[in-house]
C-alpha cells in the first residue's frame, strides 16, 4: 500500500521531468544545428531548415548536409551510449563497467587496425563496418567465457572477462601500432573519439542499429531490477537469469558497438551518465534506461557544441570537452550528492 | 602438569563444540597447506623465470653461469659483463615492477571490494600518464625527468582523489566514482595532448604510455628495490589487520578495527607502490588488474594473498619481457605482451574455475 504511494509519487515527480529534458535536448540540438565554425545567421538557419532554399547555396549546404546529420548522430549515438552503460552496469552489477571496460571499443579498434594494416583499407565510412563488426565480436567472446563454467555468467566473471578481452586486444592494438607508424597516425584521432566529419551516410549506415536497439532496451527496465536484487532473488520472482543477460548483452553490443563504429570510443557518457542519472532516479531502471537516454545526449551535444565555439575555427574533439569539463562537474555531484549504490 | 587437569564430562554440547573446533582446525590447516602450496610454487615459477630471463638472448648462458655471477660465486669478466652489466637490470626491473604492480593492484581490489578496481582504472595510473605526457609533448624531457615526473602525478592523483572522496571517511564507492572522474579528466587532456603534438612526440609519448620494463636506469631500480622491501612487509601486515574489513565497514568498526586509519596507512603504501613502478616502467597494463584474480584462483580458499600477488604480477611480467624481447620478429615494449600473455590465462581460469566470488 506504503510502497504503491511512493511509486506514485515518484512517478509524478520523475514523469515530468523527462518531458523538460526532452525541452532541454530539443534546445540543445536547436543550439547544435545553429552555432558552428561558420557564422550563419539565424533567418538563414531557419530558412534551410524550411526548406526553402532561400539562402546563398553554401549556407544550405552546411546547415543540411553538416550540422543537421551531426546533431542527429550526436542524439542517437548519446543515447546509445548512456543506455549501453546504464545497461552494462545493471547486469555487471558494478559501478565501474562501461564499454570502454568491457572490450566493446578495444575490439572495434583492434578490427579497424587490423583493416588498416592487412586489408590496406582507407576512410572512414568504410572503418565503421569493421569497428562494428569487431565491437560485436568483442561483446559476444566476453559474455561466451563469462558463461562457461558451472554458475554461469556471475557480476564478478563478466567483469573480469571483459577486463581481459580489453587488455588482451589492447595488446593486439598498441602491438601493430608501435610497428606501423601509418596506422599510429590513423588511430589516434580515431581513438579520441568525435562527432566531426561524421556525416549523412555514416548517420543512415548506423541509424537502424542504433534505433532498434534504443527501442529495446526500454523495455529490460524491469529484467535489470531484478538483476539488481541478486541473481537468487530475481530467480525466486520467476526471471530466467541467465536468458535477460544473453539479451542484455545482445543489446549492448548493437548499441555502443554501432556508436562506437560511428564516433571512435568515447568513454564518459557510458561511464558516468548512468550514475548520474541514478542521483536523479534513485536505483529503478524502468527509470534510469530513459534519463539516461535523454541526458547522455544533452551531455554529449552540449559538448560537442562548447568544443566547436571554443576553438572556433577549428574544434576540440567532443571526448577531450567531455573530460575536462565534464569529469569536475560530475566528481562534484559524487562528492557532494546522496550516495545510492549501484 | 597435564595429568592434573580434571578432565571434562562429555556432554553432547561439549561433544559438539569439539567437533565444530576440530572443523574449523582442519579447515584452517587445509588453507594454511593450499597457500603455502601456492605461494612456494608461485615463488619457485618467479626464480626460475628470473634466471632464464638472464640466460637466453644472442649470447647464450646456462643456469650454474648466471646463478655464480648475480651472486658473485666465481670471477669469469665475460660472463659477468652480459649478466651484471646487460641483462640484470632487466630482469631486475621487471621482477620489482611486477611485484609492486601485483601486490598494489590487489591491495586496492581488496580495500574497493570491486574486482576492477585496479590503480589502472582508478585515475593514479591516468595521474602518472598525464605529467609524463605533457613532459614528453610540451618539454621535450626524457630519462629520469619523465620518472619523477610520473611519480609526481600519480602521488598527486591519489591526493586529489583521497581529498576529494573524503567525507566522513572514505566509502569504497565514491572512491570509485571520483576515481573514475579523475581518470576521465586526465585522459582527456592526455588524449588532446596526443592530439596536438607532432607525429615524432606523439609516439615517443605513445612508446612510454604502453609501458617497457627494458628502460629503467640503475638509480630508478636501486629506489624501486628498497621501496619494496620495505612496502611490501608493510603491505602483508596491513592487510593482515583488515582481514576483517572485507566483512564490510560497519562490522569491522564493531569488531574494534581502527578503519579509517589502516585503510588509509594500506591504501598509502599501495599508491607509492604503484607509483614507483609506474616512475620505473611506464603504465603497463593489466598486470595490476590481473594479479589478484589470478593469485585468488590458484590460493583457491585462502583467497587474498598480498605476496601471492606480487608473485604472480612479477611472474606475469618475466614471462611478458621474455616474449616481447626473445620471441617477437621485433623486440617490442612490455606493456604490448602483459595483456596478450595475461588475458588468455585469465580467461581460462575464469571459464574453469567453479567458485563463485573468487574475483576480489
Amino acid at each position: 500500500m506504503r510502497s504503491a504511494t511512493v511509486r506514485a509519487r515518484r512517478a509524478l515527480a520523475l514523469g515530468p521531468g523527462l518531458a523538460v529534458l526532452c525541452v532541454i535536448l530539443a534546445l540543445v540540438a536547436f543550439l547544435s544545428v545553429t552555432l558552428g565554425s561558420r557564422d550563419i545567421g539565424l533567418p538563414e538557419v531557419l530558412r534551410a531548415l524550411a526548406g526553402l532554399g532561400g539562402g546563398t547555396a553554401i549556407e544550405d549546404t552546411v546547415t543540411l548536409e553538416l550540422r543537421v546529420p551531426r546533431t542527429l548522430l550526436g542524439i542517437l549515438v548519446g543515447a546509445a551510449l548512456g543506455v549501453a552503460g546504464a545497461i552494462l552496469q545493471g547486469v555487471t552489477r558494478n559501478p565501474l563497467a562501461d564499454t570502454g571496460i568491457m572490450g566493446v571499443n578495444s575490439g572495434a579498434a583492434a578490427c579497424v587496425v587490423l583493416a588498416i594494416t592487412v586489408l590496406g583499407v582507407r576512410g572512414v565510412s568504410v572503418y565503421i563496418w569493421f569497428a562494428f563488426a569487431g565491437a560485436i565480436l568483442a561483446t559476444l567472446l566476453v559474455y561466451a567465457i563469462a558463461s562457461l563454467g558451472r554458475e554461469g555468467a556471475t557480476p564478478v566473471k563478466l567483469a573480469l572477462a571483459g577486463a581481459a578481452v580489453t587488455a588482451g586486444m589492447g595488446s593486439l592494438t598498441t602491438g601493430i601500432v608501435m610497428t606501423n607508424v601509418d596506422a599510429l597516425n590513423e588511430l589516434r584521432f580515431w581513438q579520441v573519439g568525435s562527432l566531426a566529419g561524421r556525416y549523412a551516410p555514416i548517420l543512415t549506415g548506423v541509424a537502424p542499429f542504433l534505433i532498434a536497439g534504443l527501442i529495446a532496451s526500454l523495455a529490460c527496465g524491469r529484467a535489470l531490477n531484478g538483476l539488481a536484487l541478486g541473481e537468487d532473488v530475481a530467480r525466486g520472482l520467476g526471471q530466467r537469469v541467465g536468458l535477460t543477460r544473453a539479451a542484455a548483452f545482445a543489446l549492448v553490443a548493437v548499441l555502443a558497438g554501432a556508436a562506437t563504429a560511428a564516433c571512435g570510443p568515447i568513454v564518459f557518457v557510458g561511464l558516468i551518465v548512468p550514475h548520474l542519472a541514478r542521483f536523479i532516479c534513485g536505483p529503478d531502471y524502468r527509470w534510469i534506461l530513459p534519463y539516461a537516454m535523454l541526458l547522455s545526449p544533452i551531455i554529449l551535444l552540449l559538448a560537442d557544441v562548447v568544443g566547436r565555439v571554443v576553438a572556433a575555427p577549428g574544434e576540440l574533439q567532443v571526448g577531450v570537452v567531455l573530460g575536462v569539463l565534464g569529469a569536475p562537474v560530475f566528481v562534484g555531484i559524487v562528492r557532494y550528492g546522496r550516495l545510492s549504490e549501484a | 602438569m597435564t595429568a592434573m587437569i580434571t578432565p571434562v564430562t562429555e556432554t553432547p554440547q561439549v561433544r559438539e563444540a569439539g567437533a565444530t573446533a576440530r572443523a574449523l582446525r582442519a579447515t584452517r590447516r587445509r588453507r594454511a597447506v593450499r597457500a603455502l602450496t601456492a605461494t612456494t610454487g608461485l615463488t619457485a615459477v618467479v626464480i626460475g623465470l628470473f634466471v632464464l630471463t638472464m640466460m637466453v638472448g644472442s649470447f647464450r648462458l646456462t643456469a650454474q653461469e648466471v646463478v655464480t655471477s648475480v651472486l658473485h660465486l666465481a670471477d669469469n669478466p665475460s660472463v659477468d659483463f652480459v649478466v651484471r652489466g646487460l641483462r640484470l637490470p632487466t630482469a631486475l626491473s621487471a621482477l620489482t615492477v611486477g611485484l609492486a604492480l601485483g601486490s598494489s593492484g590487489t591491495v586496492f581490489q581488496q580495500l574497493l571490494r570491486n574486482p576492477l578496481a585496479s590503480p589502472d582504472f582508478v585515475g593514479i595510473t591516468a595521474g602518472a600518464s598525464l605529467a609524463a605526457v605533457t613532459g614528453i609533448v610540451l618539454f621535450q624531457v626524457g630519462g629520469l625527468a619523465v620518472c619523477l615526473l610520473a611519480l609526481g602525478g600519480a602521488i598527486a592523483a591519489a591526493l586529489l582523489m583521497y581529498v576529494l572522496a573524503w567525507r566522513d571517511g572514505v566509502s569504497g564507492y565514491r572512491f570509485i566514482l571520483i576515481g573514475i572522474g579523475v581518470a576521465v579528466f586526465f585522459e582527456g587532456i592526455t588524449g588532446y595532448m596526443l592530439t596536438r603534438a607532432e607525429l615524432f612526440e606523439a609516439r615517443q609519448a605513445m612508446h612510454w604510455l604502453t609501458g617497457s620494463v627494458g628502460q629503467a636506469s640503475d638509480a630508478e631500480l636501486k629506489l624501486l628495490s628498497a621501496a619494496l622491501v620495505v612496502l611490501l612487509p608493510l603491505a602483508v601486515l596491513l592487510s593482515r589487520r583488515l582481514r576483517v574489513l572485507e566483512l564490510g565497514d560497519d562490522s569491522a568498526r564493531a569488531l574494534g578495527a581502527r578503519v579509517e586509519r589502516t585503510r588509509a596507512l594500506l591504501l598509502g603504501t599501495a599508491v607509492l607502490l604503484v607509483a614507483l613502478a609506474v616512475a620505473v616502467a611506464g603504465p603497463i597494463v593489466f598486470v595490476a588488474l590481473v594479479a589478484g584474480p589470478i593469485a585468488n584462483r590458484l590460493l583457491g580458499p585462502a583467497t587474498g594473498g598480498i605476496a601471492a600477488a606480487a608473485l604472480v604480477g612479477a611472474a606475469l611480467l618475466l614471462s611478458a619481457d621474455l616474449i616481447a624481447v626473445h620471441l617477437l620478429p621485433t623486440p617490442l615494449p612490455t606493456g604490448v605482451v602483459t595483456g596478450a600473455v595475461g588475458a588468455p590465462y585469465l580467461l581460462w581460469l575464469l571459464a574453469t574455475t567453479n567458485r563463485q566470488g573468487a574475483g576480489g
